[in-house]
């Protein structure tokens, strides 16, 4: 029998170099989200103050924790080479009807279930519609947005104030865990810590199982993810599922911060949390993206705000304009990063 | 060798796509400890079979049995988990992943936390060292590979879930000989460990070298099953492209016989015709009645001069004269009023038109070319039709379901009868018969000789060059974009002919 000999070779200075940046080259998107959150961090407190310190970095994620959580269950869709159009809608729906159900006298946690059941209702839905109907997920998760906006408007076209005394609020209550100078303390809210776990949880799922990895598997290519004996149609059920119960979360955590809800909640939250997915490096092609960078990216928009707020000369109906001047940024960046990869 | 036990029985499997029968009473048992070769031109429905065995093809009628045990294949993962892996002709891999995962997905190491990756690795890269690959970091990704790695990889893929049944459709097309005897040796240690391998693949010598057992298949259809060392090359050949063999050879005497030679005017006569990158400057005439054939490899000019003949692309030097008079060319259609049809190699993206039925494709280019104010009567469309059903042995329930849906061989039967009704006096045909079963090619080729009966100019280019031998009265000989000689076509003359022709020149211009 032949035996074959294959010279090693070992990568040498600027291959080595090379060969490491070809490895990490889909982390680079995300590594761009975190410098650009450093920079606008720095730039920030140079130019208004008062940026670096606990309550001002505590209130970003209390204020931001519903769209991290948006921004997970969106990651996983994406990651599939799908879209999400629904999250928003589902967030008015189920905190219209959480808060309806609780003021006429329904045991408050079980409501809270209820609206997060309510999301994986709709979750289930659009999964059903893209696997087993074969509808674009655009469009099937269009018809489930204007569904569940319209259900949200058929309840009630008021805000639903949820009552004060309500044991949901505690939810939202703060809960200081640094006491810091004067007011600068660190400050969590139980929806913070829920957004924490949501992240911990989706990394451990993307990352360490076989459901995960099945993910970025159908992004790279879904025919090819089938032929490799891949669990394809279970997969994307269960994204669209993950991305409607988180939206049922967000509306949970959302709702009992702010202590009403309304059926004009969360209009343009999904393209919010878009643009946070992107921004944190996950490609819309899917395949390949960092759930991780997407809650950098979330917090990129949700410092963008209080930047806007701080500097007051900016008008606030700019931000829209600069949101989307990132994310073409961005966008461009990663073109960048799969053209060098093709040569 | 000895023949131990089946593990894998197929018998009478009987698959259609969208209506057309693709395999018709096939059988397949491949027995363990040996390697069984899976033979057949394009078409035959090789892999078709490897299809409905792996259950991503549905089965019509007839029976799986696997270890004995009566079973219906339910796709790649369910086979997997059976010990049937299979590499797919096309690498089915995911770029974004890198080596380790592509190897392992699906059969990941799984700690109390999850994926071990550590062990993921080395278990990949373990499997990957017996494919020769010990110097392939598994962390890379695998878009940074060549396809003969990405190639080498699925294999590896494979080989992680220890099949009882490993299935290699084509797996040597992108690999070069050193990583080819890997594979092959890799092949026969798996053999002598007891496991049923499926090999296809277009070398025949590699079928040879590792073959125990071959099953050849015909145009969807069970030739039979021998042993590699009771068949020899020529038998093998001749049973992959079969009986139909005695009537080409008819045809290849017909035309002999039937032996034109040009006079009076020709009907398209081009001089200095060339496009600057594209085609050399290039003389060439075409008469009533004859059949031209242009031989060449890829990349000669064959294609690109029947394109400037035809109109598709435009030509910066040279004239074109049809029945003495100069004619502009200058697009498909002025082509196809000056009655000069084109048909391109491209058949899917410049041929047929998707979306439209086959009778309605036919009736199209002879629309054109009446413009859209005279429309075709229904009378005038159902005599189109039916003269071409009977011409081109077309099937009456194929005519009116979508041209995609149909077979590679009634595409371009399709095609050709759309130039057809265009009546030309010049018909250039590109690879006609470029991926259809044989029947089709059969047909295609009695009805452009029947064509040049009838006193049309044919231009026929193929990359078989026993098809150009066989039809051409004249043959046009083309190398790196030029026109390197003439062939009178003769009784003397053969594929080696030609061989010589463009290797002689090969010679000559080395000496330079």
């Amino acid at each position: 029998m032949s035996t074959l000999t294959t010279t090693r070779t070992e990568p040498t200075g600027a291959r080595a170099l090379a060969k490491r940046l070809s490895l990490h080259l889909d982390t680079l998107p995300t590594a761009a989200a975190v410098a650009i959150f450093i920079g606008m961090i720095v730039y920030g407190e140079a130019a208004y103050g008062r940026i670096v310190q606990f309550n001002t970095l505590s209130n970003l994620l209390i204020n931001n924790a519903h769209l991290i959580i948006l921004a997970v269950g969106l990651t996983f869709v994406i990651l599939t080479g799908g879209i999400d159009l629904s999250v928003g809608a589902v967030i008015a729906f189920s905190s219209v009807a959480g808060v309806m159900l609780m003021n006429a006298g329904w045991n408050p946690w079980l409501a809270v279930l209820l609206m997060v059941l309510i999301g994986t209702a709709f979750g289930a839905a659009s999964g059903v519609l893209v696997q087993h109907f074969h509808v674009q997920p655009f469009i099937a998760t269009l018809a489930m947005m204007f569904l569940g906006r319209g259900l949200a408007s058929i309840l009630s076209t008021v805000p639903e104030r949820l009552a004060d005394d309500s044991p949901v609020r505690s939810l939202g209550a703060q809960i200081k865990v640094y006491d810091g100078p004067k007011v600068n303390d660190v400050v969590l809210t139980p929806g913070v810590i829920i957004a924490a776990v949501v992240v911990v949880a989706a990394f451990f799922v993307l990352h360490r199982t076989r459901m995960g990895r099945t993910v970025y598997a159908i992004g790279g290519s879904e025919q090819s993810a089938a032929l490799m004996g891949l669990p394809v149609a279970a997969t994307k059920m269960w994204v669209y599922i993950i991305s409607g119960t988180l939206s049922g979360l967000a509306a949970v955590v959302y709702t009992a911060r702010l202590g009403s809800a309304q059926n004009i909640t969360g209009i343009g939250w999904e393209l919010d949390a878009i643009a946070a997915t992107v921004i944190g490096g996950t490609l819309l092609t899917g395949g390949a993206g960092f759930v991780l960078g997407s809650v950098v990216g979330a917090l990129v928009l949700g410092l963008m705000n209080v930047l806007i707020t701080r500097d007051g000369g900016i008008p606030p109906e700019a931000t829209t304009i600069i949101t989307g001047g990132i994310l073409l940024v961005f966008v461009l960046l990663q073109r960048a990063v799969l053209a060098r990869r093709r040569e | 060798m000895t023949a131990t036990r089946p593990v894998v029985e197929m018998s009478a499997i009987t698959v259609d796509y969208s209506g057309v029968r693709v395999l018709d009473d096939v059988d397949l048992t491949l027995y363990a400890g040996e390697v069984h070769a899976l033979m057949g031109e394009n078409g035959a429905g090789k892999s078709t079979l490897i299809g409905a065995l792996t259950g991503t093809v549905p089965i019509l009628s007839g029976e799986v049995r696997i270890e004995g045990e009566e079973r219906m294949p339910a796709g790649v993962a369910r086979s997997r988990a059976e010990g049937i892996a299979t590499v797919f002709q096309e690498t089915h891999l995911s770029p974004h992943l890198t080596v380790a995962e592509n190897v392992m997905i699906g059969n990941e190491v799984r700690g109390p936390f999850g994926i071990d990756w550590k062990a993921n690795r080395a278990h990949a890269a373990e499997v990957l060292a017996r494919l020769g690959l010990d110097d392939l970091d598994p962390r890379s990704p695998l878009s940074a590979l060549s396809p003969a790695v990405k190639q080498l990889v699925a294999v590896a893929r494979a080989l992680v879930v220890e099949p009882r049944v490993l299935i290699l459709d084509e797996p040597t097309s992108s690999l070069d000989a050193a990583e080819v005897r890997t594979l092959l040796r890799v092949v026969r240690g798996l053999r002598d460990h007891g496991v049923a391998v499926l090999f296809v693949s277009h070398f025949i010598e590699q079928v040879f070298e590792v073959a125990d057992r071959m099953t050849v298949l015909r145009g969807g259809r069970f030739v039979g099953e021998f042993l590699a060392d009771e068949l020899d090359r020529a038998e093998l050949i001749s049973k992959m492209i079969g009986e139909d063999i005695e009537a080409l050879k008819a045809l290849r005497s017909e035309r002999l016989a039937h032996h034109y030679s040009a006079s009076g005017e020709p009907t398209l006569r081009a001089s200095e015709l060339g496009r600057r990158g594209t085609l050399d400057p290039t003389d060439i005439e075409l008469s009533r009645g004859e059949i031209v054939g242009f031989a060449g490899l890829n990349g000669s000019g064959r294609s690109e001069l029947a394109r400037l003949m035809g109109g598709a692309e435009r030509a910066d030097s040279g004239e074109i004269w049809m029945d003495g008079a100069r004619v502009q060319l200058r697009s498909p259609g002025a082509a196809l009023r000056r009655r000069v049809a084109l048909s391109t190699e491209n058949l899917r993206d410049e041929g047929i038109i998707r979306g439209l039925t086959a009778r309605e494709n036919i009736v199209l280019a002879l629309q054109a070319m009446r413009g859209w104010s005279r429309p075709l009567s229904g009378g005038e469309r159902a005599g189109l039709i039916e003269t071409y059903l009977d011409a081109l042995h077309l099937s009456p329930d194929d005519i009116d379901r979508p041209v995609e849906e149909l077979s590679g061989g009634t595409q371009q039967k399709v095609l050709l009868a759309r130039l057809l009704a265009t009546r030309p006096h010049v018909l250039i045909l590109d690879e006609p018969t470029r991926g259809i079963d044989i029947g089709a090619k059969l047909d295609i080729q009695r009805r452009v000789a029947r064509l040049a009966g009838e006193g049309v100019a044919v231009v026929f280019i193929s990359s078989q060059l026993e098809e150009v031998v066989r039809l051409s009265d004249r043959i046009v000989v083309l190398k790196d974009r030029e026109k390197i000689g003439e062939l009178s076509n003769g009784p003397g003359v053969t594929v080696d002919t030609i061989v010589e022709m463009i290797a002689a020149d090969l010679d000559g211009a080395i000496e330079e």
